[in-house]
C-alpha cells in the first residue's frame, strides 16, 4: 500500500545534534506500535533551513509544520496527527512576537517569502535515496542535455541565464565554462569547491548533506559542456555528514549508470572523486584548492594563467562552488528565460549586466528566525532581517548586518534598504562571499568585531605574500590597542593606510578581501571606534579592558545565583541582601550577567 | 606499521592522495607519529620535509597526540558573537589547561574550531569529530565536562564487562 | 541494479508520481477522511483503509489521502471530504468501507459524485 503520510524529520547537523535522529526512532516505533507502518512514511531529509526551532518535524500532505519536536512528545504527536487527523497543538510552530500557533508552513513568514531554486529538494527527500531525486525530477536536465543537446548550446543556455559564481566571486558560470571549452588539452576538470570556509555560513553544507545529487548532476553538466571525464569534490573536513552524503550519491549514481562509463547509453564518460580538507581557509581560494587536491599545501600562486587554462596539474580546470552547480539542473530544465526573469540588472548584453536568480544566506547572530533561507537576488536588507528572519530577539536594537564573512563588511542601519545582489554589495564595502549574514545588535562592539575577523585572517593568512602576511598581524595589533585603551589617532591612521595596503598588494582573493571588516567599521562606525581612542570608553561594554562590571543592589535581590556560578569567587554577599562584585579578582567572564534573572549586573 | 600500508594500499599508493593518508593516519593515532611519516615518505617517495609542510600547514593535522576526549569550541562569527569565547574560557577554566592543549592526564584537548556551519544553534561545540552540541552555555560547562567523562567511564565498564 | 537508459530514468520519474505529489502536498484530488474520537469509534479507521486500498487498487496516481479532525456533524460519522479541484468540495456521511469504495470508484475516477451518500455540495473549505 502506498503511504498517505509522509513524515519528514529534518537529519541536518543543526537538527540532529537536537537529537532529531532519536526522535525519528521514536516515531517509527511509535507508528508501528499502532499499526501504522503502512500508511505512514517517516523519511529522513537534509536541513530545512529552519535552524533555531529544530527538531523538525514537516508533515506532507497536510503541509503542518512542527519545532522543537522530542522524543517525549512523540506519543501524542502520533495520537493527535496521524491517528485521529489533526495538527497536534502543542509542537506547532509559533511566531516569536507572540500570537497564534502557525500550522501551515506556507503561513509561516520565514517560509513563504522564500524561493526554492538552488534548495529546490529542501526537506523533501531522502538524501540517501537516489530515487527520491529522480522522482522530483532529478537527473532528467542531465538526460535532455546528453540527447538534444551540443555542449555549445549548454554554455549558451547557462551564459544567458546570467547565472554567477555562487562562492563569492560571482564571475559569469558560463563565460568561465565557454574558456575551459576553448582550452587545449585532452584532460580537462571540472571541480566543486565545497571547501565553505566562510565562518557564518553553511548553505553548501546544507546543500551537499540535504541534495547531494543536484551537485553530481550540476558537475555531470558542466562537464559534458566543457570536454571533461574526470571531477573532484573538494570538501571540508569539518563537514564529515557532507562528506558522507556525497560519497554515498557518487556510489548510487554509478550503480544506475549516471556517473562512469557511457552515462545513460548516450556515449558520454564522466566520474567524480572527493577529496577532504584539512582545515585550511585559504583553501578555498581557487588555486589553493588545486593544490591541495594535489597533495600539497594549499597555497594560492598568481592568476597571469587562469586555471581554465592551467589549473589541476596544470591541465584546464572548471571550479564552481556547490551552489552554482546546484543551479545548473534547473536553468536547463526550465530555460535561461525562467531563471534570468528572476533577479537584477540586464545580462542580454553583458554577463556582468546584473545578478540573475537567487541566493541562499544563511541568517545566524541576534535574529530570531536563525537558519538557511533562498531569496531572488535583489531582496533587501531589511526584508531578510527584519520579515524572513523575523526580526531582533526583544530588548536587542540593529546595529549592523555582517555579510560575507571574513573578506565582506558591517553594514549599518541606513543601509537596510540596499538590494542584496553582487555588485551593490561591493559598492557598499562589502561583498556576497558565499552568503553569510551575520546580525548584531546594540550590544556588539565593531571593534571587537572587526578584530575577530582580522584575528581569523591572520591565522588563517597562508604565509606566502608578504602584504597579506605582515600586514594582517600589523591590523590586528592596531586593534588590539584600540579595544584596550591604548591606541592614539595615528594608530587608527595607520590602520586604515596598512588597510588599503593590504587590499591593493595581495597575492589572493583572501588578502585582498580580508581589509573589508576594518574598513567598514572605520566608514560606517567611526565615532565608535574613535570613543576607544579619545574617551578610553567602549560604547557596546565589550572590550574587556575598558569595562567593569558591578552589580546594582537597587536589582540585586540576594538570590547568590551569581556567587554560586562565579569562576573566581570573587562575588560577596550574604543570602537575601545586596551583592558585591571585587572588582580587581574579576576576570570580566560574564557568568554573573548571563545566570542572573533580576538584570542586576551592570557593565560600563 | 601494517596500518600504514593498509593506508597506503586503500588510496592506490597515489601521491595525490597524501592528505587523504594522514586523515586516516591521524584517526587512527590521534596525532601523526614520526614513524608512520617515514613509512609514507619511504612508500610514495615524496621527500619527508614535503610531508612535514603538509603535515603542518594544515589544522587537521597534529605532531603531538590529542586527548582521547577532543572538545573543539566553535569560534565562527555567529558562535562568537553569542559567545563562543565565554565557552571556550570556561572549559579553560574547567580543565585547567589553555586552547590548544591537552589535559596531563591525556585524557581532553580543548581546541577552538573555524566555523562548523552550525551557525544556527549557535554558540555550538564539538566532541571529537561528528558530536555536535548547539546552543551551549558558559555556566553549565563544569556539568558538561563531567558528564563526558561519567558516559566515558560507562563506555569502559560495559566493553569490560563484554 | 543494471544501469538505466533515458527510457529507464523516465519512467522512474513517472513511477515515483505519488510520491511526489504526496511530498508536494498538491494534488488533483483530495479525499479527507474525518478522524474524531466519534468517527474513529464509528468506524472511520477502515473507511481509511479501505480508501487507501481502493486508491492503490485503481491506480489513482493523483490522488491525496489525508485525515482530519471531526467535522463537527458526530450522529452522521463517519464522514468524508472529496475535493476536486475546480469543483466545489462533497461531504458524504454514514460510510461504510464498501459505500466509501463506490465514491472512490465513481466520483474520484469516474467524476460522477455519488448523490445518495452525499450530505451536501459546496460546504466548507477543509484546507
Amino acid at each position: 500500500m502506498e503511504p498517505r503520510l509522509s513524515v519528514l524529520i529534518c537529519s541536518g547537523t543543526g537538527c540532529a545534534s537536537n537529537k532529531s535522529m532519536e526522535v525519528m526512532d521514536a516515531l517509527r516505533k511509535e507508528i508501528a506500535t499502532r499499526g501504522l507502518e503502512q500508511e505512514v512514511e517517516v523519511v529522513q531529509t537534509g536541513c530545512q533551513g529552519f535552524c533555531a526551532v529544530g527538531p523538525i518535524v514537516y508533515v506532507q500532505p497536510d503541509d503542518v509544520f512542527y519545532q522543537q519536536v522530542g522524543v517525549k512528545d512523540v506519543p501524542r504527536l502520533v495520537e493527535e496527527h496521524f491517528l485521529k487527523g489533526r495538527p497536534y497543538k502543542d509542537k506547532l510552530y509559533v511566531p516569536p512576537m507572540g500570537g497564534m500557533p502557525i500550522p501551515k508552513l506556507m503561513d509561516i513568514p520565514f517560509f513563504k517569502s522564500q524561493v526554492l531554486v538552488a534548495l529546490r529538494n529542501k526537506g523533501l527527500i531522502d538524501p540517501e535515496k537516489i530515487e527520491d531525486y529522480i522522482a522530483r525530477d532529478g537527473y532528467q536536465a542531465l538526460a535532455r542535455v546528453l540527447t538534444e543537446m551540443k555542449p555549445e548550446q549548454v554554455i549558451e543556455c547557462v551564459t544567458k541565464s546570467g547565472l554567477r559564481g555562487r562562492g563569492g566571486g560571482g564571475f559569469p558560470t558560463g563565460v568561465k565554462w565557454a574558456s575551459a571549452r576553448k582550452a587545449s588539452g585532452d584532460i580537462k576538470y571540472v571541480l566543486c569547491n565545497g571547501d565553505e570556509g566562510d565562518p557564518g555560513a553553511f548553505m553548501d553544507r546544507s546543500i551537499m548533506e540535504g541534495d547531494p545529487h543536484s551537485v553530481l548532476e550540476g558537475m555531470c553538466i558542466a562537464a559534458f559542456a566543457v570536454g571533461s571525464s574526470q571531477g573532484y569534490v573538494y570538501v571540508r573536513k569539518e563537514y564529515p555528514l557532507a562528506v558522507q552524503r556525497i560519497e554515498v550519491a557518487i556510489e548510487q549514481a554509478r550503480e544506475f549508470g549516471l556517473l562512469g562509463k557511457d552515462i545513460l547509453g548516450a556515449g558520454f564518460d564522466f566520474d567524480v572523486e572527493v577529496r577532504r580538507g584539512a582545515g585550511a581557509f585559504v583553501c578555498g581560494e581557487s588555486t589553493a584548492l588545486m593544490a591541495s587536491i594535489e597533495g600539497n599545501p594549499g597555497e594560492p600562486r598568481a592568476k597571469y594563467i587562469h586555471t581554465v587554462d592551467a589549473g589541476l596539474w596544470n591541465r584546464p580546470s572548471c571550479l564552481n562552488n556547490v551552489e552554482t552547480f546546484a543551479n545548473v539542473p534547473m536553468i536547463l530544465q526550465r530555460g535561461w528565460e525562467w531563471f534570468s526573469s528572476i533577479g537584477t540588472g540586464d545580462v542580454s548584453q553583458d554577463p556582468w549586466g546584473g545578478s540573475k536568480g537567487t541566493k541562499v544566506f544563511s541568517i545566524a547572530g541576534d535574529v530570531n528566525n536563525t537558519g538557511l533561507i533562498e531569496v531572488p537576488m535583489g531582496t533587501t536588507l531589511r526584508e531578510i532581517v527584519f520579515d524572513i528572519a523575523g526580526g531582533l530577539p526583544e530588548g536587542k536594537r540593529f546595529k549592523a548586518v555582517q555579510t560575507g564573512g571574513p573578506s565582506g563588511g558591517f553594514l549599518p542601519e541606513s543601509l537596510l534598504n540596499l538590494p542584496v545582489d553582487f555588485d551593490r554589495l561591493v559598492e557598499a564595502g562589502s561583498m556576497m562571499g558565499s552568503g553569510g549574514m551575520v546580525v548584531l545588535g546594540h550590544d556588539k562592539c565593531m571593534v571587537d568585531s572587526a578584530k575577530f575577523f582580522i584575528d581569523f585572517t591572520a591565522d588563517e593568512s597562508c604565509g606566502k605574500c608578504t602584504p597579506c602576511r605582515i600586514g594582517s598581524k600589523i591590523m590586528l595589533q592596531s586593534l588590539e590597542k584600540i579595544s584596550e585603551g591604548k591606541a592614539t589617532e595615528e594608530d587608527v591612521e595607520q590602520l586604515e593606510r596598512v588597510a588599503h595596503e593590504v587590499a591593493n598588494l595581495s597575492l589572493c582573493g583572501l588578502g585582498k578581501s580580508a581589509p573589508n571588516p576594518v574598513l567598514t567599521a572605520l566608514r560606517y562606525f567611526r565615532d565608535e571606534v574613535m570613543a576607544h581612542v579619545h574617551e578610553k570608553r567602549c560604547p557596546a561594554g565589550e572590550c574587556k579592558a575598558l569595562i567593569t562590571y558591578s552589580i546594582d543592589a537597587g536589582k540585586c535581590t540576594g538570590c547568590t545565583l551569581c556567587a554560586k556560578n562565579c569562576p573566581t569567587d570573587c562575588i560577596t554577599g550574604e543570602r537575601k541582601a545586596a551583592h558585591a562584585i571585587v572588582t580587581d579578582r574579576c576576570i570580566k567572564c560574564g557568568s554573573c550577567k548571563i545566570v542572573c534573572n533580576f538584570d542586576a549586573v551592570v557593565v560600563q | 606499521m601494517q596500518k600504514i600500508l593498509q593506508i597506503v594500499e586503500k588510496w592506490g599508493g597515489r601521491k595525490d592522495c597524501l592528505i587523504e593518508m594522514l586523515h586516516d593516519v591521524q584517526t587512527e593515532y590521534n596525532h601523526l607519529p614520526e614513524s608512520a611519516l617515514r613509512v609514507l615518505s619511504a612508500r610514495l617517495s615524496v621527500p619527508l620535509t614535503q610531508i612535514t609542510h603538509v603535515a603542518t600547514f594544515y589544522a587537521s593535522f597534529s605532531l603531538v597526540p590529542k586527548g582521547d576526549t577532543r572538545l573543539r569550541v566553535c569560534m565562527g562569527t555567529a558562535c562568537y558573537q553569542k559567545g563562543g569565547n565565554r565557552i571556550l574560557e570556561a572549559l579553560e577554566r574547567e580543565l585547567k589547561v589553555k586552547s590548544g592543549e591537552v589535559t596531563p592526564d591525556g585524557e581532553f584537548s580543548l581546541e577552538s574550531a573555524r566555523c562548523i556551519g552550525c551557525c544556527g544553534i549557535a554558540p555550538a561545540l564539538v566532541v571529537d569529530d561528528d558530536d555536535v552540541f548547539g546552543k551551549v552555555n558558559p555556566t553549565k560547562m563544569k556539568k558538561f565536562v563531567a558528564d563526558i567523562k561519567k558516559k566515558k567511564q560507562a563506555g569502559k565498564q560495559s566493553a569490560a564487562e563484554a | 541494479m543494471p544501469k538505466l537508459s533515458i527510457e529507464d530514468l523516465k519512467k522512474m520519474r513517472e513511477d515515483a508520481a505519488r510520491k511526489r505529489i504526496l511530498r508536494d502536498g498538491e494534488s488533483r484530488v483530495r479525499i479527507t477522511i474525518h478522524m474524531g474520537t466519534c468517527g474513529i469509534m464509528s468506524g472511520a479507521r477502515d473507511v481509511l483503509k479501505a480508501v487507501l486500498s481502493e486508491v492503490e487498487a485503481s491506480d489513482l496516481k493523483d490522488t491525496i489521502v489525508t485525515t482530519s479532525g471531526c467535522a463537527g456533524l458526530c450522529s452522521r460519522e463517519p464522514m468524508a471530504t472529496v475535493e476536486i479541484a475546480g469543483h466545489a468540495p462533497v461531504k458524504y456521511v454514514d460510510l461504510t468501507a464498501e459505500k466509501v469504495v463506490r465514491i472512490v470508484k465513481e466520483h474520484i475516477a469516474g467524476g460522477t459524485v455519488v448523490q445518495e451518500l452525499a450530505l451536501a455540495v459546496g460546504s466548507e473549505m477543509t484546507r
